[in-house]
């Protein structure tokens, strides 16, 4: 191996990877529209780590076990409960939290324009060698942070991964596109989105959510990070979306091919 | 002047005063053919009522560009071709895009919710520190648009660092999925099982899909997964085998015009959002409606 390899080995190994985290409204709970139509209910609700936020922690930890980056910090944006999600991360396996805090008409607004701002600074920051996000939440469905993080960033992007690995100072990445799987070499730092088949996340054990209570958490807030959370987008209403019409049951397969016939869809 | 404009478009497009609204589409393509969302996203940008400019950008784009002056509703296009926009990697497109709209001044910007649309037009965005809009369903008005959440809002130089190896396509003879008429679907116990959905797919000259979990059981390839997080489709027919309809599957598929359930539980969700139901063994179902329709 020459100089130069080594170099960027130990490079990689003393580097820092951050892992973005939303708390969002767990994936099986059936979603309610509030009356007024400005947005769904959240109170009461069970909330847990947006999956694809789940398998981003989970890939970071996989890393450090393998000894290719050296320490793993998590973020959040939001109220109080983001500490909960962040806490979550660090019973998984990361070393340390910042919780990025966002109340009020503000943590309403919050979209991926301000999560990414904040991600950016942040990742300046801390000096990381990635920054590792979910594809997307499963409650805006935007799809959009990870990409505008890299963006501001001037970074390259690795988004819907569904393998990584370290090349050098290069990460190979694998990607979940329409047509079947695509394979880039990127830069580092670099920013990756992991989609479903990353991997598999593991389960918090409970000597390691004892522990995870250990480790800090640090508290910022977006001025600290010299970002503005002005929103750009304002949601005029939330629509509970047209509902279907009973169907009907049929007996035979006889009888279903004939209504199709019937309607003109066969 | 950027080197990867093609001359000749650039004289036709000089001079031209912005009034009212303008978009531009940004085009996907193999270098070969347009995909087809291309055109739903010039549809889309055509109601916004301004003038629509497409860009081609690729290594080869001559074909495409045949292909794009022939649809309906777009005004110009811009061809950008230069190597490397091979793979069209988002670090190569976005300095391209910036430099065209700091030219040209577009009121809207906008692709497909495709792969590549999502992959490129937030990095776009954040660029020009706006924020962007996913996957909207309406136009209402030129800054108001509904788009669905939880499975409705208003509103160089290569760069060299990242590098496009390989593509690993799905190998078919059947019609895309996402612009389909008929897709069956999954719930089968095995890969070798999904031969009775294909066969009946063929016979309906139809799209295969899949649930989540027939992707992550390794029956299919991940591209034929519809959902939340997979692909969209609202086909004239929806056929769901053994599909028991979780929120996130109904997400990706509950548009479509006609839906059939075929599930042995008469309890599963899907029944609650299927035009017809057939509480059946698909063992059975299935091979027995290919042979039907062969008559």
């Amino acid at each position: 191996m020459s100089t130069s390899a080594l170099i960027n080995v130990s490079a990689i190994m003393s580097g820092r990877v951050l892992v973005g985290v939303k708390r969002v409204i767990d994936y099986a709970v059936k979603i309610r529209v509030k009356p007024d139509n400005s947005c769904v209910v959240t109170d009461g609700v069970k909330h847990s780590m947006n999956p694809f936020c789940e398998i981003a922690v989970e890939e970071a930890v996989k890393m450090k076990e393998k000894k290719l980056i050296k320490e793993v910090v998590v973020v959040s944006c939001g109220p109080q409960q983001a500490m909960e999600t962040i806490r979550t991360a660090l019973a998984m396996g990361a070393d340390r939290g910042i919780h990025v805090e966002v109340t009020g008409k503000d943590y309403e607004n919050l979209g991926p324009l301000q999560v990414s701002k904040i991600m950016a600074a942040l990742a300046k920051k801390e000096d990381a060698l990635l920054v590792i996000l979910g594809k997307q939440a499963i409650d805006d469905d935007c799809n959009q942070t990870g990409q505008m993080t890299a963006a501001l960033l001037d970074w390259p992007q690795g988004t819907f991964a569904s393998e990584l690995s370290m090349e050098g100072d290069k990460i190979k990445v694998v990607r979940e596109i329409d047509g079947g799987l695509e394979t880039v070499k990127i830069n580092t730092p670099a920013v990756i989105t992991a989609d479903l088949r990353l991997n598999t996340p593991r389960y918090a054990t409970l000597p390691n959510i004892m522990k995870a209570k250990k480790k800090k958490i640090a508290n910022v807030k977006p001025a600290d990070l010299g970002v503005d959370i002005t929103s750009r987008l304002e949601v005029l209403r939330v629509d509970e979306p047209p509902q279907r019409e009973a169907g009907v049951k049929v007996e035979t397969v006889d009888d279903l091919l004939a209504r199709l016939k019937e309607a003109g869809r066969i | 002047m950027n080197r990867a404009f093609n001359r000749t478009s650039l004289k036709q497009l000089t001079g031209v005063l912005q009034r009212f609204q303008s978009t531009l589409v940004v085009a996907e393509h193999n270098n070969d053919t347009l995909t087809p969302i291309t055109l739903n996203a010039i549809t889309a940008a055509s109601k916004l009522g301004g003038e629509v400019t497409c860009l081609v950008a690729g290594t080869n784009c001559a074909q495409v560009v045949e292909q794009v002056s022939k649809v309906q509703g777009v005004q110009k296009i811009l061809v950008a071709q230069h190597d490397s926009y091979k793979g069209s990697l988002p670090e190569e497109l976005t300095p391209l895009i910036l430099q065209t709209q700091k030219q040209f001044n577009f009121t809207h910007i906008c692709a497909g919710a495709s792969a590549f649309g999502k992959n490129l037009l937030p990095r776009v965005a954040a660029k020009l520190d706006v924020a962007p809009i996913s996957d909207i369903i309406e136009i209402k008005s030129p800054d108001t648009f509904v788009r669905a959440i939880y499975a409705a809002v208003t509103c160089p130089p290569p760069a060299g660092v990242s590098e496009w190896l390989e593509q690993c396509l799905t190998k078919s003879d059947r019609p895309d999925l996402t612009s389909a008429k008929v897709v069956g679907r999954r719930g089968l116990k095995s890969g070798d099982n999904f031969q009775l959905l294909y066969d009946l797919a063929d016979k309906m000259n139809a799209a295969v899909g899949a649930s989540r979990a027939a992707v992550d059981a390794g029956y299919v390839p991940n591209d034929m997964q519809v959902g939340q997080t997979g692909k969209i489709v609202a086909p004239e027919l929806y056929i769901a085998v053994g599909i028991s309809g979780a929120i996130q599957h109904l997400a990706g598929m509950k548009d479509s015009k006609t839906i059939v359930a075929i599930n042995k539980d008469p309890e599963a969700p899907i029944f609650q959002v299927a035009d017809l139901g057939l509480v059946a063994d698909l063992f059975k179902a299935v091979p027995e409606m290919t042979k039907a329709l062969d008559k």
